[in-house]
């Protein structure tokens, strides 16, 4: 392949004059010996291209690890769904019909299915001597011991409910919850003061990103709150697994299948989905790291800019001696275009691995998989591509209309 | 026998108040194998006729031919052709590239042939071999002394053996010794049919043609030109 003139057709082999030619790969090579010649001015000249690069692959890259991270979590729990009757007039969550558990169990997709009851009024304490005002946000709720099963929680100390604690006044702290109340560990005699009376501490949960509310929650038996806490056996919210690909339709028969009889007051909601959204807006700072870099590559254009200018001041003599070799203005002009675009794609490259580098640095540190989305590095590559372009137009039209003649003498 | 370089009626003037008249109705033919010093005073227009005999200037008036061909009227591209298959340029700076070695300078003078890269450098190592530096094929010229680096450049000039080599002062930055090297190797392409066009100031480089032309104030005061036969 050749570039120049014989766009203008063979024609003109043919028949008419001779024209003058240059291969693309001499252009390219021509180029490259240039500024391999003066290599401190090229690695310089293409900093600041490769810093805006490497700021934005290594943003997109980052973000994009964070991303499959978040993704490999939810991957086991994407398919949670959270059901509740939404609430009452003073903002307490609205009971839900003693049949919702049973009915949900059994549309064929659920996989397991476990209810909450809150208890309203209920407050916890570590001693009955803290002031009642001092309520610390902790709530009380009614749990079943499948609950850890459904939500895939762990306990971080003791255990959780079983079937035979669900009876007595034993209680399972969230982790923030037993935080608050400055309880680290669980020992036979850990109590908390709990609606009025002390209730057996048998276990610490850890925390629950999916669901945290559980984290700053006191979770009873419903025996028990039904007996000693008033709960009459209501759940106000119900989480259920459904099977991964079969999440949609489910959600769409639950609010009739959980209240029947007011089925437009039950609220469905994916936390998995609530939680990509918040992971989301955290990359916000995305936006700013892409303009810092963009600000870089548009330093870097003007950088190259400048250099190319002086290029052809610097090489008058050397375009004047092209153009009395047989090199046309558009050569001469295509030659000053290459150095421009080999600089740029040199800075270009070293941005994207710097970058790829950056983001491999971040996630192999914070335990993250390295993901760098190939579209960030074309991207980066093609920005890097037309900041050269836009930086050496100039210049090559300047070397271009030089006279050679002109350029001979004034060398 | 058709001259291989035809200048009529050539003039060439610079704007400016007033104008720089550098050429006054110059004409001068040049034949294969011709070597012909241009000689006169600084100013007298020796440099702007090499330039415009070279293509690399157009005349203001007048006709320039080469090879037959009228080119003063030519777009830049068919020029660029004409003096990459027909002319051959050495200068007196030499104007190799630093950071190329002697093959890839030599080479340089093929490229816009558009040829396969392996000709033109098969083409340059012989012309090198022809200015006797085939034993420097490898020397960036900063590793070449003057003498040689200005047998690099009309190596380069005569790689695609042009009809016509035009020298600007090619011995005016080298040593007598050096220079005479370079005044044998000019003197010495005429052989093979090459004319020679040198500009000079050097009496030695003059005596080495055959024809002496004289310039003063843009016009051709004297010529002693053989006429054949």
């Amino acid at each position: 392949m050749s570039v120049g003139l014989r766009t203008r057709g063979r024609r003109g082999q043919a028949a008419g004059p001779a024209r003058s030619r240059l291969r693309a790969a001499d252009l390219v090579l021509g180029s490259w010996r240039g500024l391999g010649a003066r290599r401190l001015r090229t690695a310089l000249s293409c900093l600041g291209i490769a810093l805006g690069i490497a700021a934005g692959v290594a943003v997109l890259g980052i973000s994009a690890s964070s991303k499959a991270n978040l993704l490999a979590e939810l991957g086991a729990e994407g398919n949670l769904v959270t059901v509740t009757a939404g609430q009452n007039f003073d903002g307490s969550p609205a009971p839900l019909p003693l049949t919702a558990e049973s009915m949900i169990a059994r549309i064929p997709p659920v996989e397991s299915v476990t209810a909450i009851g809150y208890v309203p009024g209920a407050t916890v304490f570590r001693t009955a001597a803290v002031p009642a005002t001092d309520s610390g946000g902790i709530s009380v709720l009614a749990a079943q011991p499948g609950l850890l099963g459904t939500l895939g929680g762990g306990v971080a100390a003791g255990t959780f409910l079983n079937a035979a604690t669900v009876r007595y006044p034993a209680v399972v702290l969230g982790a923030v919850a037993a935080r608050t109340l400055g309880i680290g560990q669980v020992r036979p005699d850990t109590q908390v003061y709990l609606a009025g009376r002390y209730f057996t501490v048998v276990g610490i949960l850890r925390p629950v990103p999916l669901v945290p509310e559980i984290d700053e929650a006191a979770l009873v038996g419903f025996p028990v709150a039904d007996s000693l806490l008033g709960l009459d056996g209501y759940p106000t919210q119900i989480y259920l697994r459904a099977l991964p690909d079969q999440v949609q339709p489910v959600t769409s028969v639950l609010p009739f299948t959980a209240n029947p009889a007011e089925p437009e007051g039950v609220q469905v909601s994916l936390p998995s989905s609530i939680l990509a959204a918040r992971a989301a807006a955290r990359t916000a700072f995305t936006g700013l790291f892409l303009g810092l870099g963009a600000v870089a590559v548009l330093v870097g254009v003007v950088g190259i800019g400048n250099i190319m200018v002086i290029s052809v001041l610097e090489r008058r003599a050397e375009i004047g001696l092209r153009r009395a070799l047989g090199a046309t203005r558009r050569h001469v002009g295509l030659q000053f275009l290459a150095d421009s675009l080999l600089l740029s794609a040199l800075g270009g490259v070293a941005g994207a691995l710097a970058g790829a580098a950056a983001t491999a640095g971040y996630a192999l540190s914070s335990g993250q998989p390295t993901v760098v989305p190939a579209s960030a590095v074309l991207a980066g590559l093609g920005v890097a591509t037309g900041a050269g372009a836009l930086a050496g137009l100039y210049p090559a039209i300047r070397a271009a209309r030089l006279a050679p003649a002109e350029a001979l003498r004034g060398a | 026998m058709r001259p291989v370089l035809e200048i009529t009626g050539v003039s060439k003037s610079y704007p400016g108040s007033p104008p720089v008249t550098a050429l006054d109705g110059v004409a001068l033919e040049i034949h294969a194998a011709e070597r012909t010093a241009v000689l006169g005073p600084s100013g007298s227009g020796k440099t702007t006729l090499l330039h415009v005999a070279g293509t690399l200037e157009r005349p203001s008036g007048g006709s320039v031919r080469i090879g037959g061909q009228e080119v003063s009227a030519l777009p830049d591209a068919e020029l660029s052709a004409v003096r990459g298959r027909r002319l051959g340029f050495v200068f007196q700076q030499f104007y190799l590239l630093d950071h190329l070695d002697a093959v890839q300078n030599v080479a340089l003078g093929l490229l816009y042939r558009g040829g396969p890269a392996r000709a033109r450098r098969a083409a340059a190592v012989e012309a090198l071999d022809r200015v006797g530096l085939g034993h420097r094929l490898g020397h960036v010229p900063a590793r070449l002394s003057g003498g040689e680096r200005q047998r690099v450049a009309i190596a380069r000039a005569v790689a695609g053996h042009p009809d016509v080599v035009l020298a600007d002062e090619p011995t005016g930055n080298l040593d007598s010794r050096s220079g005479q090297q370079i005044i044998d190797l000019l003197a010495g392409l005429a052989r093979d049919g090459t004319a020679i066009v040198v500009v000079t100031h050097d009496p030695a480089v003059a005596a080495a043609m055959t024809r002496r032309v004289v310039m003063q104030d843009g016009r051709i005061v004297s010529d002693d030109r053989q006429v054949p036969g």
